[in-house]
């Protein structure tokens, strides 16, 4: 189509005649991708515990040393003042304080129950959790492994052991690095791809020059069109460049085929470009588009699984999860790049991405109003 | 005269917003090739008709044709043969004078040898060659003023409204404006000018006055001035608008 | 005086009249506080778990009800060879394997030890070592459980105590952040973007040639932002109480106190990036890539600072929500008192001067 053509002409010339540009399809994602993939993780090392020793015993030596064995510890205080312990707790000194009772070896001997006890600093829960989690794994180990020493139970056929071995698929040193960057990756296409594209229409409606265009025979959909492609192939351009970047940087696998994820990109593009385009023709000015794109972007995102998965959000939440095209995105790229996934895995997502960008075109060619 | 031959007809139109009636059972025609000045105060509904003409505006009830088609049912075709100049000038600020020509002329349709051709014409015409590759931003503003007319009608079109396209610019360039329209409607563009400036009514073949929506005048600038009895357009108005 | 307050109530005006911005600027906290409060979650839940289980006696099948009865893990079906794992792990339709050995309850019985293996799909790092751990929980109990018919000493029993937060609720940490971050976007980002597009509209230079001085214009700007800032402040609070139970412990007015000087340390930050570009893009550009995203990631929002590389956590110390959402967490969970929390303050006071200082140099300067 001829005026497709020179509609594209137009906007790529207007596009790199604005200076910023390349800073921002360059710099901006480069930095963030930095930045934040090392930011972003909640493994939790040298947490900072006082232990309140009031027993002395052989035992709780050896519960301690346990600790200060542990790389998630890192022991700042050993006290037999349990207020000494709090109050280092309260002022943020540490995060935990393990309290072995007096009488800890005596009772433990004598086969009666014994308490140890832990006061965790639950401000944030996560980290609270994580660290109760920690502690509970290097206090049941201390336990198993003292209760075959001292009772030699292990020989007397009595006690069985389990040895539980987990194994770490495609990713066997736990790198949260990658996980995180494919999820910042997917940000930063989402954002260049939406952002500029509904600012440009509503640009142009500020301008005035829409009014010119709608005067013309121009149809809808090449007017439609015209400001989708440039900005997808920038998207597209932006998503290699982050490919790269992350290989280059973290190692990141490429396991899948990429012609299937720079397939399944456009569709998702054309899907949330489409939303940006329907949100730009709903706004009267930049202002309101870019405050409406900012509160659905921040949304979608939040609720897509990129900081934390989509599989844990309750019911009604994953269901409202339907028509955020950003958990398509965030779900697939990982099943693509970490695991290798194939078409046939990916083929719901694909269609149902499909059905959304047509959709979402639809509806903003038919809103975009030629005529008032 | 024929009604065939009339470029733009319509009867009865009416525009409302609301309870608000900006344009109140309108009756006019165009003639091919005439210029013809739609005049009136700001806010008295020009622009409204002018939008409703070019198929930006949907009417509240009227028939219209422009250019053969009706409004209704036709408007992409009309837009084929019309062009427009808004009191923007638009044009593409961050684009050159040359891609400007360029973009709004593929848009029509026309092929590239037949641009180039054209374009060249343009540039030697209005003395603008030696700045063809000259953002528009940084061109002053009556030679903007004159290349937006231009590119409107680089397409030949049948029928060209221009909509308050004088505001801002200097008297001689008014001048020279006013010349290019002339010379326009000598290749058989008809010209549809809408302005608030009555001293250019002069320069029309027929005009229109509006007044609170309605057409209170209609004619030759000559034979309005004889019925009303005064020197200029400028007082037929202010006699119109008293009553 | 007359003039200013015409120019304020002109601002207000402009703000509500514009509906769809409104609705998402008292819109955003509520839903960012159901986002956060019931939604973002590292906690794992519905884990599909595959079982391949190469024994299939009792004790095995046991452990296999007892893991899809803690209520964290659901079934995702049977394999019967090692390829099916691949397949189940790239569908998607599993994120566990659990391998009991060939021979297991007759291993248990006979040799007193056996093994299981945990096959987990780890491209999500963090939940995969969160779902192992809960499964090595769940399968340690259900072993201990059967050692049970044994008298076993030698038995600790861990008492957690959950300080300020007993129930452990994810939503304590985030009301802080949330705070933070909508305080952050309503005061900096709209301010510096309002201000920008009066540059841009060239109506700045009409108001500058008006007899309003350039700090009434600005000041005039700021003091809708001010209002509607605090609003949403006390929204979250309100909401956060009531729908979540997060108590404020602490005095409330040290805390209203501090809200006051971050919104001017944020309005101060977006008169500053205003006076810095051309068009409200790039005001948008800068505070949302410069701003938003750093608060949210950086200032100890979601994830701890003390986990990041040191070049980060330096950024994180200049990054002024950071030491916001300490203070305001010292003040609502633990009820700290200003002395506790004095040199935050002094930091955040500092900040606010020095980008007032620089907002005005380049307002002063642009002048010339």
């Amino acid at each position: 189509m001829r005026i497709l053509f020179t509609l594209l002409q137009k906007e790529f010339k207007q596009i790199f005649r604005n200076k910023l540009m390349l800073p921002i399809i360059f710099v901006v994602p480069l930095v963030q991708m930095i930045l934040l993939t090392y930011a972003a993780s909640l493994e939790m090392k040298g947490i900072s515990m006082a232990v309140v020793d009031q027993d002395y015993s052989q035992a709780s030596r050896q519960l301690v040393s346990h600790f200060e064995g542990s790389p998630f510890f890192e022991i700042k205080l050993t006290t037999s003042n349990y207020q000494e312990a709090e109050d280092e707790l309260t002022s943020d000194h540490v995060d935990v304080i393990l309290h072995v009772q007096h009488d800890f070896e005596k009772s433990l001997y004598e086969g009666k129950q014994t308490d140890l006890q832990l006061v965790v600093n639950a401000i944030n829960a996560t980290e609270a959790g994580l660290t109760n989690a920690y502690c509970t794994q290097i206090i049941s180990s201390f336990n198993s492994q003292v209760r075959a020493e001292w009772f030699g139970l292990e020989g007397s056929g009595k006690l069985t052991t389990l040895e539980i071995i987990p194994k770490y698929w495609y990713n066997p040193q736990l790198d949260f690095k990658i996980y995180m960057f494919s999820g910042i990756l997917v940000i930063i296409v989402t954002l260049i791809g939406m952002l500029l594209t509904a600012l440009n229409l509503v640009r142009e409606k500020e301008m005035g020059t829409t009014e010119q265009i709608n005067v013309t025979p121009i149809r809808k959909y090449q007017f439609i069109m015209a400001k989708l492609i440039p900005f997808m192939i920038i998207a597209l351009f932006e998503l290699a460049f982050g490919l790269m970047v992350g290989r280059l940087l973290f190692g990141l696998p490429i396991v899948g085929s990429l012609g299937l994820l720079f397939l399944f990109t456009c569709v998702y593009l054309l899907t949330v470009l489409g939303i940006g385009l329907f949100l730009s023709t709903i706004s009267n000015t930049q202002q309101q588009l870019m405050y409406m794109a900012f509160f659905f972007m921040l949304t979608f995102m939040l609720m897509s699984g990129v900081f934390t998965p989509a599989e844990s959000m309750p019911i009604w939440a994953q269901k409202i999860n339907i028509f955020n095209p950003v958990a398509y995105f965030m779900k697939v790229i990982r099943m693509i790049l970490l695991k290798g996934s194939g078409f046939m895995d990916i083929r719901r997502e694909f269609y149902s991405l499909g059905i959304y960008a047509v959709l979402i075109l639809s509806l903003a060619i038919t809103n975009y109003r030629k005529t008032t | 005269m024929d009604e065939r031959e009339h470029i733009i007809e319509v009867k009865d139109m009416v525009k409302k917003f609301g309870s608000f009636t900006a344009n109140d059972h309108l009756t006019f025609h165009v003639e091919k090739g005439e210029i013809f000045g739609f005049l009136g105060a700001n806010g008295a509904g020009k622009t409204t008709a002018m939008r409703i003409l070019c198929g930006l505006s949907y009417p509240t009830s009227g028939e219209i044709h422009v250019a053969g088609h009706d409004v209704y049912r036709e408007r992409e075709r009309i837009k084929r043969k019309i062009g427009y100049m808004s009191q923007k000038f638009s044009l593409y600020e961050d684009l050159t004078v040359s891609e400007n020509i360029h973009l709004y002329a593929g848009i029509y349709g026309l092929r590239r040898k037949q641009i180039a051709a054209r374009e060249e014409q343009l540039l030697e015409r209005l003395g603008l060659s030696h700045i063809r590759n000259r953002l528009i931003r940084e061109i002053p503003l009556g030679w903007k003023q004159k290349l937006a007319f231009s590119v409107a009608i680089f397409h030949q079109p049948a029928v060209v409204f221009l909509d308050e396209p004088t505001g801002g610019v200097d008297p001689i360039t008014r001048r020279q404006f006013w010349e290019m329209i002339h010379d326009a409607t000598e290749e058989g563009i008809t010209v549809f000018v809408t302005t608030h400036y009555m001293d250019e009514a002069e320069y029309c073949d027929r005009v229109s006055i509006m007044v609170d929506g309605r057409i209170d005048a209609l004619d030759n600038p000559a034979a309005l001035k004889q019925q009303y009895e005064s020197k200029n357009m400028n007082e037929v108005f202010l006699k119109l608008a008293r009553t | 005086m007359k003039r200013f307050f015409g120019f304020v109530k002109k601002e207000f005006q402009h703000i509500f009249r514009d509906k769809r911005t409104l609705l998402i600027l008292f819109g955003l906290p509520i839903v960012m506080i159901i986002l956060f409060g019931f939604v973002v979650t590292t906690e794992i839940r519905d884990v599909e778990v595959g079982i391949w289980d190469r024994s299939m006696d009792q004790t095995s099948i046991g452990a296999t009800q007892k893991i899809f009865s803690s209520g964290y893990f659901i079934p995702a079906g049977y394999i019967d060879h090692e390829g099916e794992i691949d397949e189940l792990f790239r569908s998607g339709r599993a994120k566990v394997v659990v391998v009991f050995e060939e021979g297991f309850e007759r291993n248990l019985r006979r040799e007193n030890r056996a093994a299981i293996k945990l096959i987990t799909d780890a491209s999500d790092a963090n939940s995969a070592q969160l779902s192992l751990t809960y499964l090595q929980g769940v399968l340690m109990n259900y072993f201990q459980s059967l050692n049970r018919d044994v008298q076993v000493p030698w038995s600790i029993d861990i008492k957690s105590r959950m300080f300020y937060n007993e129930e452990m609720k994810g939503v304590y940490m985030f009301i802080p952040g949330l705070m933070a971050m909508i305080l952050m976007l309503i005061s900096a980002l709209m301010t510096s973007v309002t201000i920008a597009r009066e540059k841009e509209f060239g109506t700045m230079e009409l108001l500058l040639a008006s007899p309003l001085k350039p700090r009434e214009i600005i000041l005039g700007k700021v003091t809708p932002y001010v209002f509607l800032s605090f609003t949403n402040a006390l929204t979250i609070l309100i909401l956060g109480f009531l729908v979540f139970d997060v108590p404020v412990v602490g005095s409330i007015w040290l805390l209203m106190g501090e809200c006051m000087l971050f919104i001017t340390l944020a309005l101060s930050l977006g008169v500053l990036i205003s006076t810095s570009v051309k068009t409200q893009q790039m005001a948008m550009f800068m505070s949302l890539l410069g701003l938003m995203l750093p608060t949210i990631l950086l200032s100890g929002f979601i994830f701890p600072i003390e986990n990041m590389p040191k070049v980060l956590q330096w950024f994180s110390a200049i990054m002024p929500p950071r030491w916001f959402i300490v203070i305001v967490k010292n003040i609502m969970l633990k009820g700290s008192g200003f002395a506790f929390i004095w040199k935050e303050t002094l930091i955040l006071f500092g900040m606010t001067l020095f980008f007032i200082l620089a907002a005005v140099k380049k307002f002063q300067i642009r002048l010339k």
